[in-house]
């Protein structure tokens, strides 16, 4: 029987010291520090190898100005590794933060607001800067963006025999051309079931998805159910499909492989050089519904963790990668559009073919992100999955209903 | 995949075990022999403290860890252990289980999609696992290692590796639909069709949509009719691959058991005059009971833990129809943050998992001889048995093939199935 009890009892206390050096571990962090000396992890996530190597160059050179290092580290899986580093207690020193989980990541407290302070707080695109802001405070600097457009196979176009002035403008131009794009192995339109893609049609016939004061979800309004109607309307007359009907994995890769003449992607479609070399296309802006034009525009910002030991020299780095000079530099590498609007210009006079995407950001929105919101837009992009056979109402009536429910919780 | 799972189990034994042995002789002959055994406490303690450290740390310490983030409110900022994180109760669990809304209806989801992946996968893969092993168990097949090899190899693999190949093969233009259009018939766009198989055939038969007694009610936020979609055509793609790369493991398995009846037995069962059915119904299956009760386990615990073919495909595209409690955990967890959500789901599926295999274990449990004979003694008595009854029968009938029948039969399949079952209980 004692040697029962001692047993129980050793199994307590190697238990209870488990615990506790697992407690220890939760050390929290202090104060910013210095920059010179400082060693820093940078995790990207990579839209390739030109992305990679630009940024590890740009991180280089800081490094050798400031005397410090600043290892780059391209994720497989961002939002995974970013997750586990945080639950892990070691976050990366600064990091690509998506629009779409910014606003979970700052409501949870992961983020430093070091933007609210910084010097080039107000040369970045206002809309990019709200996208970034949190209960009011612009928390990290928006590192690049793109938005939408409409990107045309010029060979098949011109094979249709459609010229410049076919160029739609408006929804019924829209149908007509994706009509005479339409063959029996290529479609005329393509893109992503997802809200990203289809809910800029919902836009454009006039649709918000939250009200003017961000209480009220207001999903279900006849406006986005026009926008919803029209995308299963070409899906029913056949001339649009979805990148998986045309065994691709996004509509950029169908648009490579020439089986579909139009897609609606935004810059980065010029990464498809690599694999499609002969592809030529050109990119204008998308065309306007009954509401008007409208179209989407995607950021990630450079966040740091919040009480970060190396704060200081992270946001000295980011000062540096936002500069105009060195986000020109990759808009030379990899295609981006630079944040600030000083750079934005000089970006649209070097790269004419990309100018419709600077433009077109004078109307862009940012898609509804608030925290939580991803759950719910997942959701809602599942359900697009099925709008060739689904009814748009139920499937906005049912958005409405959880996006509410998302937003009250979100406001709380 | 569930092998390595499978294989904790051992490891926990051997761990406790020493402790036990040690102790016992110490407290039997500690009294009259002291001097030989002075300390043995103390060492048996030193040789058990590295297993039971590394079990604690990776093993009981997460475990628990993860008890207390599904009944807290941890952000995923830090240790769930710092003072910040406070105690939530069920809440974590309610949202998933009883509060209506989007937690509860994707974890509804999750659980029908997987529910019908089990109820496919588990039997199939059992029953092919079987089918292969006996024929590659046949001693006038020839090449049987290349078959074996074969047969095995894709358990061996990768399964992201075989996913990948999947996802090709049954893409719009892959082999599959190419085959399917030699036939004439226009296959799906497999991983892309979100339509349950049982709807697409209730829709054949005229029943389109939802009758109104099965649109109202629900559970877990899902309406019956959602509950009666069957396995989308993109799950049926997913059930194949799972059948394919699992039956070679079990085949395995069965092989393995099967070389263990005796040739007597066979040859008892030949001079029986019980012909390949008979005999593998008969005589073969209810002496593989137990490997039936091991495959079936595995089986049962591997598939409703599944995720890599989940994570590859797109984390549940088509539209939720892929996606499963396993790969909810790590979604609510990793990408919405929710981390006592997932920690909450995944204990659901521990439960869901534990119950189900208690429930298969009552269902194959032994009904009756509760003696321990082994395995290939209850073989020889039964084999002997049927051998003088059948001589009795062949003796007293006229007709050869009239002998084969009643009979003989049920005496050699009840008691070998209850002896071989015995077995079952003790490997448990």
């Amino acid at each position: 029987m004692k040697i029962r009890r001692g047993a129980r009892w050793g199994a307590v206390l190697v238990a209870g010291g488990l615990l506790a050096s697992l407690a220890a571990c939760s050390s929290g962090g202090s104060d910013g520090g210095d920059v010179a000396g400082q060693k820093l992890t940078v995790l990207i996530g990579s839209s390739g190898e030109a992305e990679t190597k630009a940024v590890t160059d740009a991180a280089a050179s800081w490094s050798t100005t400031n005397k410090a290092t600043a290892k780059v580290v391209a994720a497989n899986d961002l939002t995974q590794q970013l997750g586990q580093g945080f639950a892990g207690g070691n976050p990366p020193d600064l990091f690509y933060m998506g629009w779409d989980q910014f606003q979970t990541y700052a409501s949870k407290q992961y983020l430093e607001p070091y933007a609210d302070n910084a010097a080039n707080k107000d040369d970045f695109y206002p809309s990019l800067t709200s996208a970034f802001s949190y209960k009011g405070k612009f928390y990290c600097e928006p590192k690049d963006f793109s938005t939408l457009g409409l990107i045309i196979n010029t060979e098949m176009w011109d094979a249709a025999g459609l010229t410049d002035a076919d160029i739609p403008t408006d929804w019924a131009g829209l149908e007509t051309v994706a009509k005479k794009l339409t063959t029996a192995d290529t479609a005329g339109l393509s893109f992503g079931a997802e809200y990203g893609r289809i809910g800029t049609f919902m836009n454009q016939a006039g649709g918000s998805m939250i009200s003017e004061d961000g209480k009220t979800v207001t999903a279900d309004s006849a406006e986005n159910l026009a926008g919803l109607t029209e995308v299963k309307k070409l899906l029913s007359d056949g001339v649009l499909k979805f990148p998986a009907d045309l065994d691709s994995g996004w509509s950029g890769e169908a648009l490579g492989k020439g089986k579909a003449a139009m897609v609606i992607e935004g810059p980065w479609i010029s990464g498809l050089k690599t694999d499609y070399p002969d592809l030529k296309y050109k990119a204008v802006e998308l065309p306007a519904g009954p509401g008007g034009k409208s179209t989407f525009t995607f950021s990630n910002c450079w966040g740091i963790p919040a009480q970060s030991e190396t704060t200081a020299a992270a946001e000295s780095l980011v000062e540096f990668l936002t500069s105009d000079e060195q986000q020109l530099k990759f808009s030379d590498a990899f295609g981006v559009i630079p944040s600030t609007e000083s750079a934005a210009k000089v970006y649209s006079t070097t790269y004419p073919q990309n100018a419709s995407f600077v433009a077109s950001n004078d109307y862009a929105v940012s898609p509804v992100a608030f925290a939580g919101a991803s759950t719910v837009i997942g959701d809602f992009n599942s359900k697009l999955q099925g709008l060739s056979t689904g009814d748009p109402k139920a499937i906005l009536a049912s958005l409405q209903t959880t996006l509410q429910t998302a937003l009250d919780a979100a406001n709380k | 995949m569930s092998t390595i799972r499978g294989s904790n189990n051992p490891t926990t034994d051997a761990g406790t075990a020493p402790g036990g042995a040690g102790a016992a002789p110490n407290r039997r002959r500690g009294k009259s022999r002291p001097s030989l055994h002075r300390g043995e406490a103390k060492y048996g303690w030193l040789f058990i403290t590295p297993p039971i450290l590394i079990i604690g740390i990776f093993l009981v310490m997460p475990v628990l860890l993860a008890i207390w983030v599904s009944v807290s409110d941890w952000s995923g900022l830090g240790s769930p252990l710092n003072p910040q994180v406070s105690f939530v109760g069920s809440k974590n669990f309610e949202a998933v289980l009883s509060d209506p809304g989007l937690a509860r209806k994707d974890f509804g989801t999750s659980i029908r999609n997987n529910l019908y992946y089990v109820l496919l996968v588990v039997p199939l893969q059992t029953a092919l696992a079987l089918f292969l092993a006996v024929q590659v168990n046949r001693r006038v097949l020839k090449g049987r290692g290349f078959f074996r090899t074969a047969f095995y190899f894709p358990s061996v693999t990768s399964s992201i590796a075989i996913t990948a190949i999947w996802l090709f093969l049954f893409g719009a233009t892959g082999a599959v639909n190419k085959i399917l259009g030699l036939f004439g018939a226009s296959g799906p766009v497999w991983f892309a069709d979100p339509r349950g198989v049982l709807h697409i055939i209730l829709g054949a038969v005229g029943v389109s949509s939802a009758p109104d007694a099965l649109t109202g009610g629900g559970m877990l936020g899902v309406s019956w009719w959602e509950w009666l979609s069957g396995p989308s055509v993109a799950m049926c793609a997913i059930i194949l691959l799972a059948v394919f790369t699992t039956s070679g493991t079990f085949m395995l398995l069965f092989i393995a058991a099967m070389q263990a009846i005796g040739a007597e037995v066979d040859e008892a069962a030949l001079m029986d005059g019980a012909g390949p059915f008979r005999k593998f119904f008969s005589v073969t299956l209810p002496m593989l009971k137990p490997t039936l009760f091991t495959v079936l386990t595995l089986g049962l615990i591997g598939t409703w833990q599944v995720f890599d073919q989940i994570y590859l495909t797109g984390g549940g595209k088509p539209s939720k129809t892929l996606l499963t409690p396993a790969y909810l955990a790590y979604q609510s967890s990793f990408k919405d943050l929710n981390w006592g959500q997932g920690a909450a789901i995944s204990f659901i599926l521990f439960v869901i998992i534990i119950l189900l295999t208690a429930l298969q274990r009552y269902v194959l449990r032994d009904r009756k001889d509760k003696g321990r004979v082994s395995r290939a003694l209850a073989g020889a008595i039964a084999a002997d048995r049927s051998v003088v009854v059948a001589a009795a029968t062949v003796a007293s009938a006229a007709d050869r093939g009239s002998s084969t029948s009643s009979s003989p039969a049920p005496s050699p399949s009840s008691s070998t199935g209850s002896a071989s079952s015995n077995q079952a209980g003790e490997e448990k």
